[in-house]
């Protein structure tokens, strides 16, 4: 092993705090440098992928290392989204606070729909949480006074400190949330938790005969997951300003479970390239079909094509989605030494042991 | 290989991906251009003003609605083929949304923060335009002449949101005082979507006709519409509905329609106006009946359910071919907007689309040279009464009211009037059976409006 390919190794800390927080010291920072010099609009919409992060991390938790799968993930952001416009509407405390709160009420819905999910699986566990997200809108219906009908609740975006513009700050808040969300949610995973999720994912039999309660296990990860949701739909509605049904349909939900898949199930990082595609391709795409005079009918289904398009050849390409491609690449990197051949990663472990 | 090593080699995948991660996001946004510096005021040059708005061109909300964005562009098109104005042509980016409000909230501000628009004029629909209204008054951006009658537009928190066509509460007031009138003594039922759009036409209703007479109350859902209103129908039926009020969208108007008259039920139906444009209703009620498993005389003989329908009308219709504005609006589609003249030709929503571009045209004008915001806004308080349009009733525009149309007819649709023609067949026309009233949303009075209503310029069309 020559010098070069030691010192490109980095080695962390074993504690997962010391590991996973310089790293997102390192960026964040990055990004307060990077969103200091964006326009306006481009603020607010590295605030949106920060939204959306924090809920497709939860996913990427309930599916990828639990094994459950959740068709009612937006329904869970309603739910978060509606508790933070409640809070602003009827109380004026702190933002983190009803920011919390509604990741709180979230979960809290999480375990209601988490219970009876620890018997379903599969589809019949899609079918049921796919149910959630369909009826869920008809509960603001039902009471327009609580949830402000159609129109929905319109919430204040927390005021910006110094000369920052609202965006600026928003995008702050937004991105500072997931970084702290992927950090707790790495060091859940490395604990037992996380491998109490991972062995009722790989076997339930298994895991119950080496002391796991599996079914309590489960549920705690449908509440974690819910929680995240509601939290990154809390984060969505400071965005957009008004909580309101329609912004969470069940497209919403079905986009969401196909960003996690394409940024790679099960990764956190990977959640990152999902919620820039869930951001920034619709956007892509009407710029391309205004590109080639596609006309408003196939602007509109533009993005849904290319979302199904891109994730039918991402499954073929890299199955494990972005983030797992990208790790491919890596692992397969041309080396200088090994005649540009990919280190063969066991052994230049155990070397660095 | 050890558990040790292999969480070592997690940890370093992961620090390499994060840094990736945070390196590529910043290339993919460093490398988007900067937004142009704001000027005197955005969104306006010596030769240009660029506008924009939101509106369903795809999803449930489209049809019918997806024409009235092309029809305003087909009038900016004959302003700027006569030399915009003051020397600026008027640039109209109109985006879809598909009526999600979360859509409305990411495109408006694409508008404002990224195209740089002057204002956002003829954005569609309650919700959607309700998500964006505390962020368009922030901004300071006016939100013109929104396609929605909810009470909400006039607000004085929100000084940069209008209105334009008349509130439900309006429609709901002058149907309710005709219902009193002509139908005394009847039994009433209602069938009204369940939003911000049926309850506050049932508002209006309920000032004017005694809650005695009103015998049942039915709402549906527009969220789930999906099949006839069958079980509704059956309960007006039961309760000896004689006369029914119908604040529907127009599918929920054919589905309700249908499924009464296959229980035989044929009341006297009141429909408000959002639900009763005939080469709208038309077409759904054929379709509907076709999927329902009608035989083909049924579905031809499904129009005829619209024949005495009692509605409302606040423009002159597509079919009165004598009426100068209509005659222009068809010269002007014809002419800029050929593509969707071809498809849909003029009808209600085509019309709408010329009338409401022709206001802001005015706006624009009485705006003045120096244009800004503020005195768009405030030469719309200041003149927006005396604006020529094909309303029945001047604008009501002013400081306080930010109502557009407060004044409506009642009209019969009749097969013996002049039927609507459009390429997709000839459609049921109409006759007025009231004189043209004014009222407010509010509690105030019912009077009728007796002044002149206006020509269109002579270059118009």
């Amino acid at each position: 092993m020559d010098r070069a390919a030691l010192a490109s190794r980095v080695h962390l800390p074993r504690q997962p705090l010391l590991r996973h927080l310089p790293v997102a010291l390192v960026a964040g920072v990055v990004l307060y440098v990077v969103v200091a010099r964006l326009s306006t609009y481009n603020e607010y919409q590295v605030g949106e992928i920060g939204a959306y992060v924090v809920a497709l991390v939860g996913l990427s938790l309930l599916t990828g290392v639990n094994g459950q799968i959740s068709l009612g993930h937006g329904a869970f952001m309603a739910v978060g989204a509606y508790t933070v416009a409640l809070l602003m509407t009827h109380t004026s405390s702190n933002f983190v606070l009803e920011l919390a709160a509604a990741a709180g009420v979230a979960a809290a819905a999480g375990i209601v729909i988490g219970i009876p999910a620890t018997r379903l699986k599969g589809p019949y566990l899609a079918g049921m949480t796919l149910l959630f997200a369909l009826a869920l809108p008809s509960i603001a219906d039902k009471w327009p006074a609580t949830f402000g009908g159609d129109q929905g609740l319109t919430t204040t975006v927390p005021t910006a400190p110094g000369s920052l513009s609202a965006e600026e700050w928003l995008a702050l808040i937004q991105v500072g949330i997931a970084l702290v969300v992927m950090v707790l949610v790495a060091n859940l995973l490395w604990s037992r938790f996380g491998r109490a999720f991972r062995a009722v994912r790989d076997d339930e039999i298994a895991a119950s005969l080496a002391g796991i309660h599996v079914a309590r296990t489960k549920v705690l990860a449908f509440a974690i997951s819910a929680g995240c949701a509601g939290l990154g739909g809390a984060l969505l509605v400071l965005s957009t300003g008004v909580a309101n049904t329609g912004e969470f349909p069940l497209t919403l939900s079905i986009q969401l479970l196909a960003a996690m898949v394409l940024g790679g199930t099960g990764t956190l990082v990977g959640m990152v390239w999902g919620g820039i595609l869930l951001v920034y391709l619709p956007q892509w795409s009407t710029s391309a079909s205004n590109h080639f005079n596609l006309g408003s009918g196939a602007n509109a289904y533009m993005a849904t094509i290319i979302f199904g398009a891109v994730l039918i050849v991402a499954m073929l390409a890299a199955p494990n989605g972005i983030q797992g491609g990208l790790r491919w690449l890596w692992a397969h990197r041309p080396h200088p030494g090994q005649g540009g051949r990919g280190a063969p990663a066991p052994v230049a472990v155990s070397a660095g042991d | 290989m050890s558990r040790k090593t292999r969480r070592q080699k997690g940890g370093r995948r992961w620090v390499r991906a994060v840094m990736a991660g945070s390196i590529g996001l910043m290339l993919a946004v460093t490398l988007l251009p900067e937004a142009a510096n704001a000027e005197s005021t955005p969104g306006v040059t010596a030769s240009q003003i660029t506008i924009g708005a939101t509106v369903p061109l795809t999803g449930p909300a489209a049809p019918g609605y997806d024409e009235i964005a092309p029809a305003m562009n087909a009038v900016f098109d004959w302003v700027n083929a006569h030399g915009g104005v003051y020397g600026r042509k008027i640039k109209y980016i109109y985006l879809d949304d598909a009526y999600n409000p979360a859509n409305t909230a990411t495109l408006t501000r694409q508008l404002v923060l990224q195209d740089n628009i002057f204002a956002d004029v003829g954005s569609l629909g309650t919700p959607t335009q309700a998500a964006v209204q505390s962020f368009l008054n922030e901004q300071k951006v006016p939100q013109l002449f929104i396609e929605s009658g909810c009470n909400c537009w006039s607000n004085p928190k929100y000084p940069y949101s209008l209105g334009w066509q008349p509130p439900y509460t309006v429609d709901g007031k002058i149907l309710g005082s005709y219902i009193k009138a002509n139908f005394a003594g009847k039994k009433i039922g209602y069938l009204y979507q369940d939003d911000e759009f049926g309850q506050d036409v049932v508002k209006g209703l309920d000032m004017e006709i005694p809650a005695s007479s009103v015998v049942s109350q039915q709402t549906y859902d527009a969220a789930t519409l999906a099949g006839p209103l069958s079980n509704q129908m059956a309960a007006l039926k039961a309760a000896g509905a004689q006369v029914v009020v119908l604040a529907t969208i127009p599918a929920a108007t054919a589905l309700a329609m249908l499924p009464a008259a296959v229980i035989s039920y044929f009341p006297q139906y009141v429909v408000d106006s959002v639900g009763a444009d005939p080469p709208t209703v038309g077409p759904l009620l054929a379709s509907f009946a076709q999927k329902g498993g009608a035989s083909a005389s049924q579905v031809s003989a499904s129009a005829g359910l619209l024949n005495n329908v009692i509605t409302t009308a606040y423009f002159p219709p597509e079919a009165d071919t004598a009426n100068p504005w209509v005659q222009d609006a068809k010269k002007i589609l014809q002419q800029y907007a050929p593509t969707l003249y071809a498809k849909s030709g003029l009808d209600g929503n085509s019309e709408y689309g010329v009338a409401l571009a022709y206001t802001f045209v005015q706006a624009l004008e009485k705006a003045g040279k120096n244009l800004t915001r503020q005195g768009l806004i405030d030469a719309i308080a200041k003149d927006g009464k005396s604006f020529d349009t094909p309303g029945f009733v001047p604008l009501s525009y002013s400081s306080s009211v930010h109502f557009g149309f407060e004044g409506e007819e009642v009209v019969k649709l009749e097969t013996s009037a002049p039927p609507a023609v459009t390429p997709t067949g000839s459609w049921i026309g109409s006759v007025p059976v009231s004189p043209v009233y004014v009222t407010s949303p509010g509690s105030g009075p019912i009077k009728k409006y007796t002044g002149a209503t206006s020509t269109p310029p002579k270059n118009f069309g």
